[in-house]
């Protein structure tokens, strides 16, 4: 009679705990911060997304890989996460749009994988003990995976968007997806050009700028921020994993574009670097945001959207510069969402209204953006 | 937004008995709706004709009336109590017809009292088939491709412009798809299109391509009047699209959709509900989707609470009922908290699942021998299970085992012919997702079952999966079996009898062995966030292998076993016992833990009781349950059968069952126990026997003398009861008997004709003993006492006839030892009393007693049971009604095509409704209106056999000074002839005559009301079928029995001839106990 595993592998906490399981996907070992997400679809836009480089995620959702993998729905070009922890993994998949396996995709591009774990008990341990470092291996050799838990960096003070984003400037074509086709538009055309600084953009936010009739060009973090000021129509500062404190380039780049009364977007990690270039602060928080279920009030509409969320720092509702109008509150914890500044054209967002996976209601961000660069084209 | 102030009282609109289509969830909706209101401080007014409800408690609303849910009543009672508003999308169809039928007449909506929660534009536009089209394209929402009809000329005519079949046709304006169907050919198509016409409230019906082989996906939305909208959640349906979603198996969460894909459904879904125009509360969205392409349609939306929606708020812990009625009245979704954490968060949110929910609908085809077993798109389930597992096989086998009938997982149908069981899976029926296994068992690949059946492929895998594991197990024995391998099996959801079954052992061994190994459930919280915020809400369900959040009190408590899914014979009555176990339980203290799998309960809603186990009521499931509680008690007695069939084996493995003792129930239920029991107790029952064979029966039968009633010992899957009037009939019947079955024993019981059917009530607390209600049925012996209409007060009984009933009920109640419920059903044949049955456990007519007399029977056993004796309750007396209190039984037979409508000893009904009078002919009469439209005038059709030709004679004399035309069949109407020429008759020709006939006369619309009566004896003859069909058909008021067609008579004169009553709400009636 078969074991739960067919081969075992282990999840160990930096705090002591392990968990067995079954092993798929890479042996590993990964090493990195464990994080939840309680989406019950899009694993693969989740495991592709560059915001968790580094980490391992742990799916609370039942099964998971039930559709398989497709390359249409991807965020980055290959997977970001370290390490992945699931219930339970489907070894067939059922999907029109299946072009491989989860378990297949993740040995390919060196996710490690644990199936057959209490994904629920994980969740509550990071509820109530904050974010810990992790270890899975394939294995059965918890002290090593221990160890590696512990030998594992803190997420604050690292530079790790510099890692996630692209090294050459890039233009970006694709639009939205189309259900028919199954594929991603192609758009042409020459609408004022954006300028998204890549700390590990998802490129549902480059098809969101792109679907707006906006020109889109991927730059890498180092691009001096004088040059962006000076071609460009707008600045988009993207996502991306950890602590936005390190990234002082972004933080020029966003000072200088600023300066320049440059149309400017943060989305997430880039929500915070906008923040802190306005002189907001931002901290760690006990274990972040993660699900495609979290309800957003927009203060000035009364309105609420479920947004899709994944961030481990918060710009810091106390003291938020005078210049900064608090748009959006999380109705969960009431922790800051997003803002606009109130003298030039800049905007932040918290969660992803790009979405992908999650709901698609914030992709409104995007349009008061594309107005915002719109009209400001204008002006110039 | 806050609430809106301008609504001080609202009248609350109920969905009526309990039929297939419309069943307790929308108890569920409606007593959720009343607290809502009644937390905002508004005044409750209350329609609803089902007596077995929570919602018509007395102390649920200001102002209950039980009374039929038609348009004239609504407008009296919105006149009398001065309503500020309607709410009609919490009572299902029901409700929203009625709604609809007020603001035609120009009583609710403009120039009237408003309408909340959805108004006449938005049911309108999503109830009128051909307004959702337009809208839908309006919006770009993809439909099917479809005509209208509203004769059968154009019907026809549009069957021919689409050309193509297999077509699907939808009436409009009926519930649960009542005549609709998928014609293959021209006969079927004009066949299902002329009886859809019929059904359908405006005469209307769409005519659509089929889509079979589409995956079905639903969606459950809300939105808020500041057009917040939320999806509290998605359900897959297994099945593929062609089965009514009601018949079933689905999911939740959806599992087969990519994220892209998920929200554009989601997407296209909020387009919908604010097209359509639902400004506040919930919908239900249906979708089909083409697995090859992806392609997405939209199917339909219904614009109110839902069995669906029942079921999402069960599945996600999200009460949807509750925050749509809160937000009916103004308020907006991120003003509401969601109760389930506490109000740590909002409602406006959408719920994270980290578990699977399966639902499985329960069917009783048993009971309809006439009706093939067949799915379609109308709607034949009876009740549903949901189990909710950590994965999809251990959600689907604990949903296998909740269903009680007899499954221990994936059973094999014991097929040895992989082509046979692919060609029975050609049709959908209830047994297909075993018969899949089956397939699978046989070597079936999951590619060709999954052509055959069209059913995901992901999920047959998991079958798969099961089977091969199924496999490994029976290679192994028990005493093989280590923790991993255990463990591993627990996981996948196979049951401790299932694994007895493949080892080869006993369910008991597989128990000890498991404990030995300590493998135990663990239990997880359903908290709506999959564990990102605590909950304080124990709402729970079990898995095995994982860490368990239960954390039981130390409070003292006491478990009550719920009674499992909805079927005939065992309803809404018993939850609404164990509901009332609960709350009079915690009223007085103690902490309740309830166990239930029934999603469409008031008793599964986590807010009855203080800790909610989701699960299963098997020994295995329950004694699980017990092993991390460790209650005081456990309370088995209000559940019906299903609790009572676990009681033994849970005493026996240590439960402590409170009230009546277990070997009590024994002595009851034990035949030759129950003759010593009545013999000590110096009271009469039928002369019976127990045979076991045939010759035995015969012999003793003679003995006895004919006619008497004769059923299997051991009746599984409801096995006929019958009625046997010769020897030469026995002989047939037990010819037709497995000859298992007769080793078993057969019960041989003298059948008293033409007797007297009394129930009575009592509570007991071990010393005292006082009677509730003593009940007299309508209908003579014969009938099933859950199929009879019964009176309270009795029609007919003396006072002293009443005294010597209720001093041989404390006789019996002493005798038993009962401690909590008692129900004794007596027959009554001249003078003479015989005791036909003893239940001491919760019955059927508690809650009819308690509504009509206002007396809380259910809380005085419950509390006795606990050792609150009747004194220290103040119950020593129980109150008297105070009026005319009618039961009248509602049937399926329309939903069962082929069956009869004839009543006999086996019950077919699924529900109920309560009539109210001064006088029991106005309470009969209220009580049909309830059911059925009571014609004003037209013909009354009667064919009666020779011994009821006197009473139909005195009948017809009657309905025809009302203003009725009679006709009648030749042998009647000859009698009537004979006997008085004092009004003319009709007389028609009997079926097998040449036409018109008499089933032409009732299709023609002249008649409006049918008495058909048959001689038992030797069956009912095969023509007079046609007559009742026909009546069924053309949805006429029809009576099967001379004692049901004289009461409606009664009634119908009563009130020609003077008015229509008195109309109180319950609350008035009700008087101080004696």
């Amino acid at each position: 009679m078969q074991p739960i595993a067919a081969t075992e592998a282990i999840l160990a906490l930096a705090t002591g705990e392990t968990f067995a399981g079954a092993a798929f996907g890479h042996p590993g070992p990964a090493a990195g911060e464990l994080v939840f997400n309680t989406s019950m679809t899009g694993y693969q836009e989740i495991v592709t997304d560059p915001s968790y480089l580094g980490q391992v995620v742990c799916l609370t959702t039942a099964h998971v890989g039930v559709v398989g993998v497709n390359a249409a729905d991807e965020e980055a070009g290959a997977p970001r996460a370290r390490g992945l922890a699931v219930r339970a993994l489907a070894r067939v998949p059922s999907s029109w749009r299946a072009e491989g396996d989860l378990d297949a995709y993740c040995r390919a591009h060196g996710v490690c994988g644990i199936a057959e774990v209490d994904t629920r008990a994980l969740a509550i341990r990071l509820r109530e003990g904050g974010a810990v470092n992790c270890c899975v291996l394939h294995g059965g050799d918890r002290r090593g995976a221990l160890r590696l838990a512990r030998a594992c960096p803190p997420m604050a003070g690292q530079a790790l968007g510099r890692d996630a984003g692209v090294d050459e400037p890039a233009a970006w074509h694709e639009g939205a997806w189309d259900p028919g086709s199954n594929r991603h538009a192609r758009r042409q055309g020459r609408g004022p050009k954006v300028a998204v600084l890549d700390c590990g953009a998802k490129r549902a936010i480059l098809r969101c700028l792109r679907e707006r009739g906006l020109r889109v060009e991927v730059l890498p973090l180092a691009t001096p921020a004088a040059a962006i000021a000076k071609s460009f129509a707008a600045l988009v500062v993207s996502n991306g994993p950890g602590d936005p404190g390190p990234l002082a380039e972004a933080a020029s780049a966003l000072k200088a574009a600023l300066k320049a009364k440059l149309p400017v977007l943060g989305i997430c990690l880039g929500h915070q670097l906008l923040a802190q270039a306005c002189g907001a602060r931002t901290a760690k928080m006990k274990f972040g945001h993660h699900g495609a279920n979290h309800p957003v009030l927009d203060l000035r509409s009364g309105q609420v959207a479920i947004t899709s969320q994944n961030h481990g720092f918060v710009v810091a509702a106390e003291k938020l510069p005078r210049d900064l109008e608090l748009t959006h509150v999380s109705l969960f914890d009431r922790s800051v969402q997003g803002f606009r500044h109130r003298r030039l054209p800049a905007l932040g967002f918290q969660g992803h209204p790009e979405a992908s996976p999650g709901p698609r209601e914030m992709e409104k961000v995007f349009d008061e953006f594309a107005a915002l660069v719109r009209s400001h084209a204008a002006q110039s | 937004m806050p609430r809106n102030p301008d609504i001080g009282s609202v009248l609350l609109i109920g969905a009526g008995p309990i039929v297939i289509g419309q069943a307790c969830e929308f108890d569920y909706s409606g007593s959720q709706a009343c607290r809502a209101l009644k937390e905002e401080g508004v005044r409750v007014v209350l329609l609803n004709s089902n007596p077995a409800t929570i919602m018509t408690d007395p102390q649920m609303a200001d102002a209950t009336y039980v009374e039929p849910i038609d348009a004239a009543t609504a407008a009296r009672i919105i006149k009398a109590e001065k309503v500020d508003a309607v709410l009609p999308t919490m009572g299902g169809q029901t409700a929203l017809n009625c709604a609809m039928r007020l603001h035609a007449d120009g009583a609710c909506g403009r120039g009237g009292v408003r309408l909340i929660g959805a108004d006449f534009k938005a049911i309108h536009a999503a109830e009128d088939r051909e307004e959702f089209r337009r809208l839908m394209d309006s919006i770009g929402v993809a439909t099917a491709r479809g005509r209208y009809a509203t004769s059968l000329e154009e019907a026809l005519a549009a069957g021919r412009e689409l050309d193509t079949y297999p077509l699907i046709v939808r009436p409009s304006f009926t519930l649960g798809g009542t005549g609709g169907g998928i014609a293959y050919n021209y006969e079927e198509f004009a066949a299902i299109c002329a009886s859809g016409l019929a059904l359908s409230a405006n005469s209307s019906l769409l005519i659509e391509e089929s889509m079979i082989g589409w995956k079905e996906y639903e969606l459950e939305v809300i939105r808020d009047r500041n057009d917040n909208c939320i999806v509290v959640c998605g359900i897959e349906n297994i099945d593929p699209l062609g089965v009514h979603t009601g018949d079933s198996v689905t999911v939740a969460p959806i599992l087969t959709l990519t994220d892209k894909e998920y929200q554009a459904m989601r997407d296209a879904a909020f387009r919908i509900i604010r097209a359509i125009g639902v400004e506040t509360g919930g919908a239900n969205v249906q979708f089909a989707v083409d697995p090859a392409t992806g392609r997405q349609i939209v199917i339909e939306m219904n614009p109110r609470v839902s069995r669906s929606s029942a079921l999402a708020s069960k599945a996600t812990g999200f009460p949807i009922a509750k925050v749509a009625t809160k937000l009916a009245l103004g308020y907006t979704l991120d003003e509401l908290s969601n109760e389930i954490t506490g109000g740590r968060t909002p409602a406006s949110f959408e719920p994270a699942l980290d578990y699977v929910v399966v639902k499985i609908p329960r069917f009783n085809f048993d009971k309809f021998p006439g009706t093939a077993p067949e799915l379609g798109t109308q709607m034949k389930a009876v009740g549903e299970a949901m189990a909710i597992g950590r994965s999809f096989p251990e959600a689907l086998q604990k949903a296998l085992c909740s269903l009680e009938t007899g499954l221990a997982g994936l059973d094999s149908k014991g097929h040895s012919s992989l082509e046979a069981v692919l060609a029975e899976l050609r049709v959908f029926t209830p047994d297909s997702l075993l018969l899949a296994a089956d397939a699978l068992r046989l070597g079936a690949t999951v590619e060709r079952l999954h052509e055959v059946t069209g059913i995901d492929p992901w999920f047959l895998h998991e079958i798969a999966r099961l089977i091969e594991r199924e496999k490994e197990l029976a290679a192994l024995s028990l005493p093989k079996l280590g923790r991993e391998a255990m463990l591993a099996a627990k996981r996948d959801g196979f049951s401790d009898r299932m694994l007895a079954r493949l080892l080869r052992s006993t369910e008991k061994k597989v128990r000890t062995r498991r404990a030995r190994l300590g493998v135990h459930a663990s239990f997880h919280r359903v908290d709506s966030c999959a564990a990102e915020f605590p909950t304080a809400t124990a709402y729970q369900y079990s898995t095995y292998g994982e860490a368990c959040e239960s954390a039981p009190t130390r409070r003292k408590s006491y478990a009550i076993l719920g009674s499992g899914p909805n079927r005939i014979g065992q309803g809404i009555e018993f939850d609404y016992c164990c509901i009332h176990a609960s709350l009079a339980l915690r009223d007085h203290g103690f902490e309740t833990i309830m166990v239930n799998c029934n999603p469409e309960t008031v008793s599964t809603d986590y807010d009855v009781s203080d800790r909610l186990y989701f699960e299963p009521l098997t020994t295995e499931h329950v004694l699980e349950i017990l092993r991390v509680e460790k209650p005081a008690g456990v309370i088995v007695h209000t559940g019906g059968q299903t609790p009572l069939a676990i009681a033994a084996e849970l005493e026996e493995a240590g439960a402590r069952i409170i009230g009546t003792p277990v070997a009590a129930i024994h002595r009851t239920e034990d035949r030759r126990e129950f003759s010593r029991l009545l013999r000590k107790c110096g009271l009469r029952q039928p002369s019976n026997a127990t045979a076991s064979s045939g010759a035995e029966a015969l012999r003793l039968a003679g003995g006895i003398g004919y006619p008497l009633v004769v059923r299997p010992s051991y009746v599984l899957g409801g096995q006929a009861m019958k009625i046997i009037y010769s020897r030469a009939e026995l002989q047939a019947w037990l010819r037709g008997c497995d000859r298992a079955v007769l080793r078993r024993g057969v019960l041989l019981d003298r059948f008293l004709t033409q007797a007297v059917e009394v129930d009575v009530d009592a509570v007991s607390d071990g010393k005292e003993v006082v009677v509730a209600g003593v009940l007299e049925h309508v209908e003579r012996a014969g009938v099933h006492s859950g199929d009879s209409s019964c009176a309270l007060p009795p029609l007919s009984l003396s006072a002293a006839q009443i005294a010597e009933l209720e001093r041989q009920a404390v006789v019996m109640a002493r005798e038993v030892g009962a401690v909590g419920f008692m129900n004794i059903q007596f027959a009554i044949q001249g003078d003479a009393i015989s005791v036909l049955e003893i239940n001491p456990r919760a019955s059927r007519t508690v809650p009819f007693i308690a509504k009509a007399t206002g007396w809380p029977v259910a809380r005085i056993a419950t509390l006795a049971m606990a050792g609150v004796s009747l004194a220290r309750q103040g119950a020593r007396k129980a109150a008297a009604p105070n009026g005319c209190f009618i039961k009248e039984a509602v049937f399926p037979f329309s939903r069962m095509p082929g069956a009869d409508t004839l009543l006999g000893p086996e019950m077919k009904s699924t529900g109920e409704a309560m009539g109210i009078g001064d006088t029991h002919a106005s309470a009969f009469l209220r009580a049909t209106e309830a059911i059925f439209a009571i014609p004003a005038d037209g013909a009354v059709l009667i064919s009666v056999r020779d011994p009821d030709k006197a009473e139909a004679l005195e009948i017809a004399r009657r309905l025809h000074g009302c203003g009725f035309a009679i006709v009648a069949t030749s042998g009647t109407a000859a009698y009537f002839a004979a006997n008085d020429g004092s009004f003319p008759v009709e007389t028609v020709r009997k079926v097998n005559e040449r036409k018109p006939t008499v089933v032409d006369a009732i299709k023609s619309g002249k008649v409006k009301m049918v008495i058909n009566t048959v001689t038992a004896e030797g069956g009912a003859p095969a023509d007079s079928l046609a007559i009742r069909r026909a009546a069924l058909h053309g949805q006429l008021l029809y009576y099967t029995t001379i004692e049901g067609a004289r009461a409606i008579a009664d009634g119908i004169c009563e009130r020609r001839e003077g008015d229509g009553g008195r109309m109180l709400p319950i609350q008035r009636r009700h008087l101080p106990a004696a």
